[in-house]
């Protein structure tokens, strides 16, 4: 690992006497997908939310793209892309407004925007699209252009939280195609999913249970530790031990 | 502020994409103002009557005469007989039956007082009773009319004036009121729906990720609302002047400067709904409930705020609306200026700062 993006020491995030995320440490190097699993409830999202200056930690350290995440968190705003299970584009704008808002959100020159946008749309083969609403695409080319607009700006890093959730199995081979492409040209992927074969895709997998981190190593590696066919096994394996539930 | 720019354009596209949005900023105005201005005024007009003339004579044939003259009633050709009264006031047709007894005007000339019978229809007592003072009135005007003024060594004769609205036209009133409702459901209603409309479809999440700032968000939110409301606001003069004749008296700036802070006070308080709503439905309600009903019950132009009890009086003082009200009254209407108006113009304005530092800090506490 030459360059480390990320960095996590004994971060830790209480909520009164709830300790939602309990002392993890990790680090991830540039141009890694990087998977981050764990059942619901078991502090994905409290994690995801304090690397992505959303919130601040109770103690410990960790820096984003080389910035403090107490002190630089508009620095780290950026920096990163972020992508949501929840469909984060605007269903009542158009394609090209769409990419032409988020851009100018993110501070893209006018220029940049529109000869980027070109390049985009081409890329997506969306050209007889472009000036149609959003909310008129199959929901797996919503997906795919949500991913785009969330890498438009050229982040270092990009924050995809379950963003394949309710997409075909075809959509999310796609999908995966367009993340290695984007992990290729540097960027660095932290995603979280609920599909145990898309972990398999990640070139390093976390498994958090119950806010502690319960594992971390490659796919490969995690299943010879735990002696299983499939991530889904070690998945189970790891998720049966949770004592918190469900909320 | 480039950011801000781009954040406000994609507002207008989404305002103007929506129909409903647009129907409820622009169709609302029109139809409230012709409704209250036309449809809804206290004065009866063409009031359809009936008269049962007993009499023929040459005062009660004047007296109709003068009835039939009058804008506010339509007369029914057929003079009724006696048994039909209750019919014709059963069946609706009619609001009121005047009647003459036989030999009225004979009475009248040889006895000196002579009776007439007004029966109205109490199941509406408001028309009934302004029907009641129009034809009191008619009867009264006739009286002096036909009596020598020698006859009476002493006269005491009231001369009443309606200041600033002399010709009694029933659309003046409504108009402060209706202004404070239009604006008070275009910016605290769907500036509340815009807000939470964002996080119900999980972009205000992508939002707060960018480095966009959060109270921005806010910012690039009110400014298109409060732009639209502006236009609004013209469109409603527009319409008071052309169509229902009303004049505005008082300085235009003055006006305009005083309905932005109440537009302000309305955002403030979209803003704070938004801030504890998690729905488009539960925001869209709690504006409705919490805005729009205290505006039609409190501000005084439905109901007039001196006969109600003293609770509600005191309640009525922390509804803006009423507040606003009262200086396009005076502004308007009277043509009164700012040192007429100062005070109230005060206790908006720390309305609108107390409504807008909560907002911040509940929205601040939601981020984290």
């Amino acid at each position: 690992m030459d360059e480390r993006v990320i960095i996590c020491k004994k971060l830790t995030k209480r909520f009164g006497d709830f300790v939602a995320v309990d002392q993890i440490s990790f680090d991830v190097g540039k141009g890694e997908i990087f998977g981050f699993l764990g059942a619901n409830g078991a502090g994905k999202t409290t994690a995801i939310r304090m690397l992505c200056g959303l919130s601040f930690p109770s103690s410990g350290e960790a820096s984003v793209a080389g910035f403090n995440v107490f002190r630089q968190q508009e620095s780290i705003k950026k920096n990163i892309g972020y992508m949501s299970q929840k469909f984060s584009l605007y269903e009542d704008l158009s394609i090209v407004e769409n990419i032409q808002f988020f851009g100018g959100v993110y501070g893209v020159p006018d220029k940049e925007i529109s000869s980027r946008s070109n390049a985009l749309i081409q890329k997506l083969g969306l050209q007889s699209e472009a000036k149609k609403m959003v909310g008129a695409l199959p929901l797996g080319w919503k997906q795919k252009l949500a991913f785009s607009v969330a890498v438009f700006h050229q982040p270092k890093i990009v924050f995809l939280d379950e963003p394949t959730a309710g997409v075909d199995p075809v959509a999310r081979r796609q999908f995966w195609d367009m993340i290695y492409e984007a992990a290729a040209s540097g960027i660095t992927i932290f995603v979280t999913t609920h599909y145990m074969d898309e972990a398999e895709y990640c070139n390093r997998i976390t498994m958090m249970v119950d806010g502690k981190i319960a594992a971390l190593d490659t796919p490969g590696r995690l299943k010879q530790q735990y002696s299983a066919d499939s991530m889904d096994d070690v998945f189970y394996q790891l998720a049966r031990k949770a004592k918190r539930v469900d909320d | 502020m480039k950011q801000l720019l781009v954040f406000v354009k994609k507002e207008f596209y989404q305002v103007f994409r929506d129909r409903r949005t647009l129907l409820i900023m622009f169709g609302l105005p029109v139809a409230q103002i012709l409704l209250f201005g036309f449809a809804l005024t206290s004065e009866v007009k063409n009031a359809r009557i009936a008269i049962s003339d007993n009499a023929v004579d040459v005062n009660s044939l004047q007296i109709i005469q003068k009835i039939r003259a009058s804008s506010n009633f339509l007369v029914d050709s057929d003079p009724i007989n006696p048994n039909q009264i209750n019919t014709v006031l059963k069946k609706g047709d009619v609001k009121c039956v005047v009647i003459f007894p036989p030999g009225f005007g004979n009475d009248l000339i040889h006895l000196g007082n002579a009776r007439v019978q007004i029966i109205t229809d109490g199941s509406d007592p408001n028309t009934a009773r302004t029907l009641l003072n129009y034809l009191t009135a008619i009867i009264a005007d006739y009286q002096k009319e036909i009596s020598t003024p020698e006859v009476l060594p002493y006269s005491i004769i009231t001369e009443t004036r309606m200041l600033y609205n002399e010709e009694g036209n029933g659309s003046l009133n409504f108009i402060p009121g209706v202004l404070a409702l239009v604006l008070m459901i275009v910016c605290t209603a769907l500036t509340s729906v815009a807000v939470v409309r964002e996080r119900e479809l999980g972009t205000m999440e992508v939002l707060l990720v960018s480095p966009f700032k959060p109270v921005m968000v806010l910012i690039a939110k009110a400014i298109p609302y409060l732009i639209l409301s502006l236009v609004n606001f013209l469109l409603i003069l527009l319409l008071c002047v052309w169509v229902l004749h009303v004049p505005i008296l008082g300085s235009i700036v003055l006006l305009f400067l005083e309905t932005i802070l109440f537009i302000l006070a309305c955002l403030s308080f979209g803003l704070l709904i938004s801030t504890i709503t998690h729905s488009q439905q539960s925001a869209l309600l709690l504006s409705i409930m919490g805005m729009m009903i205290p505006t039609l019950v409190f501000t005084g132009f439905l109901f007039p705020l001196e006969n109600m009890p003293l609770i509600f009086r005191l309640i009525s003082n922390l509804i803006p609306a009423r507040w606003y009200y009262l200086i396009v009254k005076s502004i308007m209407l009277k043509g009164l200026g700012f040192e007429y108006v100062w005070k109230e113009t005060l206790v908006l304005t720390g309305m609108t700062l107390v409504l807008l530092i909560i907002s911040m800090k509940n929205f601040k506490t939601r981020l984290s």
